[in-house]
C-alpha cells in the first residue's frame, strides 16, 4: 500500500469523523399549480455537512422543514439520473454534488450567497422540481435506439474487436438524465429539436459496428429538427454527469451525414 | 377511479420486469407499471457483472456454476432452480449480446469474462472468470438495453405509477390474481389494473437499512402488497450485505474490484482474508468476507480514529486497468471520499445490499400460496422473488443473471397463462384498500414525522439484524419494530395535494418497511442457527437437522382485529448435491 499518502487519507479520516456543519441558505424555485398559478423562490436556511450532497440538503428540508417540497431522486449516486436540476444555475445532478463544491464562504468563514436551485430549463414544470419529461422521451425514442441488424442470428454472440467496441464506449455511459439537453440553448428556443441526449443515443447505435441501421438514424437526423440545429456552444458537455464528450459526438454524427462513413 | 385491462400486468421496470415485458408483450397485451421511469430502476447500480459458464477465456461449464450457486447459498438454494439457472445463463447472456448490450471484448472478439466472488473451477479449486462484464457498468447497460428492446417491441408502460394492493378473488376456493391497484403520482388518481396474469418485478427492501448501497425508492413494495393479501414471504431472515460499500455512504463498489486484484487491509496494512479463506481470499462469498471485516474491525484492527471501518486497495493496479474495468468506482471514491484511487486506499465497510427471501414461486415464476398451491394468474421474477437461486447467500453476478433468466421464464409463463384464461371478477370495491390507506394518511393529524420513524427504524436495523446476530438483539429489534408499527398509526403529512405527492407516497412506503423488517426480524428470531447472510453469534454453526429448510411467513389477522405473524417452512430441494461444509 502506497505509504506516502497514508497523511491525507488519515487527515481525510479524521474530518470525516468529526463533522462539522455549516449554515447554507438554499433558495429553491417553487411551483404547485394546486396552490397558485404563479412560481416563486423560497429560501430555507439549514445546517448541513458540506461534504454531504446536494440531494442530502433536499432531504433534509423535506424531511424536517416542508414535507411539500418535490423533486425526484432514486439511487443517490448519479447512476440513476432522476434528479438533474439547476443548481446555481448550473445543470448537475442532485446525487452527484457536494455541497462544499458549490458554496462560498465570506472573510467571516461564513457561507456569502445561497445556493440556488431550479427545474432544468426547456421542459414544462409541473411542480417544484419535476418537470415533464415526456417530449424528452419522445426525441429518444425517435432516432431508434435500439440495435438494427439484419439476416440469420449466429449461434453465439457476435464478434466486436475491443477498437470496435471502444468507438462507441463514450455515449453508451449515458443515463438519460436531460442535464444536456435542457442546457441548451437551442432546445430552450425551440422544443421541437431532438436535443444533445437523442443524438447521443444514435451515436451509440451508428458507430456500434454490430448495426446495420446507421443510415436510417442519419436521415432521422438530417431532419429540420435534427443535428444541424446544435451550435457548438458546448453546454452539453459542460453538464453531462458521466462526463460523455456530447458536442464531440454530435460533431461525430455531423461528419458521417457528410461523409456517409461511420 | 379509472378501471384498465390487460392481459398481462408487469409490476416494476427493471432488469426482471423489462426482461418479462419483452417477452410477454409479443405474446399477450401487456402493461408495464413502475414508480420511477424505467431507466431510473436500481438493476442500473449493478456493476460487476453477469455470471454464465461461456469458457470463452478459460475451461468451465454449467455444473460448476451449478455448485458454486449452491455452496455460496450454503444448502439453502432449490437444486433444480439453481441448476436452470445456471444452464440459461449462457443463452441469457448471448441474447443480450444480441440484443445489442456492449460487453467487454476479449482480444479475439468474444465476450470478455472476469472473476469474482465464489465462482470457482471444478467445486472449489481456484477463482474462475465467469463474470460477463461491461466494465463496472454492466447493469446500468442492463437495464439500457433491456429499455432499447421494450421500445423496439413497444412495450407500454405507465409511469410513476404505485402499485398498493394486489387483488385475489376466489374462484371454486382458490385465490386467483385478478389484478392491481395503483397510485397515479402525476394526479394523485387510483387506477384499477384488471389482468388475466400480473408479474411482480419491484425489486428489493434494502432501506429498512441505514447503511445500503440500494436506492431510495427500495421499499419492498410488492412484497408487502403480497403479504398483506395473505400470501407467504420466504427466507425473509436472509439478507446479504455487500463486503465493499463507501464507508459510511454505502455506495456500493464492485466485487469485480477484487476480481480485477484489489485487496483488503486492515490498518496494520495486513491482506487479512487470507486468515478467513486461505484458498478464495478475497473472494470468497460475499456473507464471508463481510464477517471476515467485522470481525478485524470488532478485534481492534479497523483502520481510522474510530477504527470502524477497513480499506480497499487499487494501488498495486495499472492506472489503465482501473480506467479500462474499474471506471465508475474509481470516480465514486474521487467524488464522494475524495480519494484518489491510483495512489490512496479506499475507506470500506459492509453495505446492506440484496434481500435473499422474498415472495416465494416455483421455477416457473409462478407465486405459491403455501409450500405446494400456487396463486393462479401470479407471478414475480427477481430481488423481489425467492425462487430460490440464492439460498442463505447470492453469489455477485448471480442477480443479474436471475432477473433475465427468471423474468424471460415469467414474461413467457404468464402470457401464456393469460392467452388460455380469461378475466375473473374484481373483488367488490376493488380500490377500496387503497383509497382509505392514502385518505388515512392524507388527514391525518397525528404528530410522528415519517422520516423520525424511518430513521428510528433503519438504525435499530443497523445495531441489531445486521451482519452478526444474537436472540438479544434480535429481540430487541422486534420490539422496536413493533413500538414503530404503534407510532406509525400516529403519521402525519404535510403535503396534503394530490399533485406529485411524494410526501404522502414516502409514508406508504415506510408502512411497508416496517411491515417487511417486522417479518424478517420474526423470522431471524426463530432461525437459531448460523447459515450464509444469518449469523447467529449464540447459534455459530449451520444445523442442518432443524434447519435445513425454507422460512415461510404469513400475515394472520385475528378475529379481534390483531396482526400476528405466522411462522411455517418447506423442504429444500436437494438433487445431486449434499450439504457439506463450506470452507473457500
Amino acid at each position: 500500500m502506497a505509504t506516502p499518502t497514508m497523511d491525507k487519507l488519515e487527515a481525510l479520516e479524521a474530518d470525516s469523523a468529526s463533522s462539522h456543519l455549516i449554515a447554507v441558505t438554499f433558495r429553491i424555485r417553487r411551483f404547485n399549480p394546486e396552490v397558485s398559478a404563479d412560481a416563486s423562490w423560497e429560501d430555507f436556511r439549514i445546517d448541513i455537512d458540506p461534504k454531504e450532497r446536494v440531494l442530502d440538503a433536499l432531504h433534509k428540508i423535506k424531511w424536517d422543514v416542508d414535507g411539500t417540497l418535490t423533486f425526484r431522486r432514486s439511487c443517490a449516486h448519479g447512476i440513476c439520473g432522476s434528479d438533474a436540476m439547476r443548481i446555481n444555475g448550473r445543470n448537475r445532478l442532485a446525487c452527484k454534488t457536494l455541497i462544499k463544491d458549490i458554496v462560498s464562504f465570506d472573510k467571516s468563514g461564513a457561507v456569502s450567497k445561497p445556493v440556488t436551485i431550479e427545474a432544468i430549463k426547456g421542459l414544462t414544470v409541473l411542480k417544484d422540481l419535476i418537470v415533464d419529461m415526456d417530449p424528452f422521451f419522445q426525441a429518444y425514442r425517435d432516432v431508434m435506439p435500439f440495435l438494427v441488424t439484419t439476416g440469420n442470428e449466429p449461434t453465439r454472440e457476435r464478434l466486436q474487436s475491443a477498437e470496435d467496441r471502444e468507438r462507441f464506449d463514450d455515449t453508451t455511459k449515458c443515463i438519460l438524465c436531460a442535464a444536456c439537453t435542457s442546457s441548451c440553448p437551442v432546445f430552450w428556443n425551440d422544443g421541437q429539436y431532438f436535443g444533445p441526449a437523442a443524438i447521443v443515443n444514435a451515436h451509440r447505435f451508428i458507430f456500434d459496428s454490430r448495426d446495420e441501421a446507421g443510415e436510417q438514424r442519419l436521415e432521422i437526423l438530417n431532419d429540420k429538427d435534427g443535428v444541424w440545429r446544435c451550435r457548438t456552444t458546448f453546454n452539453c458537455t459542460d453538464a453531462c454527469p458521466r462526463g460523455i464528450e456530447v458536442t464531440k459526438a454530435i460533431q461525430e454524427v455531423k461528419r458521417a451525414l457528410i461523409t456517409r462513413r461511420f | 377511479m379509472k378501471i384498465h385491462k390487460y392481459d398481462t400486468v408487469i409490476v416494476g421496470a427493471g432488469g426482471a420486469g423489462m426482461r418479462a415485458a419483452i417477452e410477454s408483450t409479443k405474446r399477450s397485451r401487456t402493461a408495464v407499471l413502475t414508480k420511477l421511469y424505467p431507466t431510473r430502476s436500481h438493476t442500473g447500480a449493478a456493476q460487476g457483472g453477469m455470471a454464465a459458464a461461456l469458457a470463452n477465456v478459460e475451461e468451465d461449464n454449467w455444473e460448476w456454476h451449478t455448485f458454486d450457486t449452491i455452496k455460496g447459498g450454503d444448502y439453502l438454494v432449490d437444486q433444480d432452480a439453481a441448476e436452470i439457472l445456471a444452464k440459461e445463463a449462457i443463452d441469457a447472456v448471448l441474447d443480450l449480446e444480441k440484443m445489442g448490450l456492449p460487453f467487454n471484448r476479449t482480444p479475439d472478439g468474444a465476450i470478455d469474462q472476469r472473476r469474482f466472488g465464489g465462482h470457482s473451477r471444478n467445486h472449489g479449486e481456484a477463482p474462475v472468470r465467469r463474470s460477463c462484464y461491461a466494465a463496472d457498468r454492466t447493469g446500468h447497460m442492463i437495464l439500457q438495453t433491456l429499455y432499447q428492446n421494450c421500445v423496439k417491441e413497444g412495450v407500454e408502460f405507465f409511469n410513476e405509477f404505485y402499485v398498493l394492493d394486489q387483488l385475489l378473488t376466489e374462484v371454486d376456493g382458490v385465490k386467483v390474481s385478478a389484478g392491481v391497484v395503483a397510485y397515479e403520482l402525476a394526479t394523485g388518481e387510483i387506477h384499477v389494473f384488471q389482468a388475466k396474469a400480473v408479474i411482480y418485478a419491484s425489486g428489493g427492501t434494502g432501506k429498512f437499512f441505514k447503511v445500503t448501497s440500494n436506492a431510495h425508492t427500495l421499499t419492498g413494495d410488492g412484497q408487502a402488497a403480497c403479504y398483506r393479501r395473505g400470501l407467504p414471504l420466504e427466507d425473509m431472515e436472509f439478507f446479504q450485505f455487500h463486503p465493499t460499500g463507501i464507508w459510511r455512504m454505502g455506495i456500493l463498489l464492485t466485487e469485480g474490484a477484487r476480481g480485477e486484484g484489489g485487496i483488503l487491509r486492515n490498518k496494520d496494512g495486513e491482506r487479512f482474508m487470507e486468515k478467513y479463506a486461505p484458498v478464495m481470499k478475497d473472494l470468497a462469498s460475499r456473507d464471508v468476507v463481510s464477517r471476515s471485516i467485522y470481525t478485524e474491525i470488532r478485534e481492534g484492527r479497523g483502520c481510522g480514529p474510530e477504527g470502524d471501518h477497513v480499506y480497499l486497495d487499487l494501488t498495486h493496479l495499472p492506472p489503465e486497468q482501473l480506467d479500462a474495468k474499474l471506471p465508475d468506482i474509481t470516480e465514486f471514491a474521487r467524488t464522494y471520499l475524495g480519494i484518489e484511487p491510483y495512489t490512496d486506499p479506499i475507506p470500506i465497510q459492509p453495505t446492506a445490499h440484496y434481500a435473499m427471501g422474498g415472495i416465494p414461486t416455483n421455477v416457473q415464476g409462478e407465486v405459491l400460496a403455501d409450500n405446494t398451491t400456487v396463486v393462479p394468474g401470479l407471478y414475480a421474477a427477481g430481488e423481489v422473488a425467492c425462487v430460490s437461486v440464492h439460498g442463505a447467500n447470492r453469489l455477485g453476478t448471480n442477480s443479474l443473471l436471475d432477473i433475465n433468466v427468471f423474468g424471460r421464464r415469467s414474461g413467457i409463463a404468464a402470457a401464456e397463462y393469460a392467452a388460455k384464461h380469461d378475466y375473473v371478477e374484481l373483488p367488490e370495491d376493488p380500490a377500496s384498500l387503497v383509497e382509505a390507506q392514502v385518505e388515512r394518511l392524507r388527514n391525518s393529524t397525528g404528530k410522528e414525522r415519517v422520516a423520525t420513524l424511518r430513521l428510528e427504524l433503519q438504525e435499530c436495523m443497523d445495531a441489531n439484524v445486521m451482519v452478526f446476530r444474537t436472540e438479544q438483539t434480535i429481540k430487541t429489534a422486534v420490539a422496536k419494530i413493533a413500538e414503530l408499527r404503534e407510532r406509525y398509526l400516529n403519521v402525519s403529512v404535510q403535503d396534503k395535494g394530490k399533485r406529485f405527492n411524494t410526501d404522502l407516497l414516502e409514508a406508504i412506503e415506510l408502512g411497508n418497511l416496517l411491515d417487511l423488517a417486522e417479518v424478517m426480524a420474526t423470522s431471524a428470531l426463530a432461525r437459531k442457527e448460523s447459515r450464509g447472510g444469518h449469523y447467529r453469534e449464540d447459534y455459530p454453526n449451520r444445523d442442518d437437522v432443524n434447519f435445513m429448510r425454507h422460512t415461510m411467513a404469513y400475515r394472520e389477522v385475528g378475529d379481534d382485529g390483531t396482526e400476528s405473524i405466522r411462522l411455517d417452512y418447506k423442504p429444500v430441494v436437494q438433487t445431486r448435491y449434499q450439504p457439506m461444509e463450506r470452507k473457500y
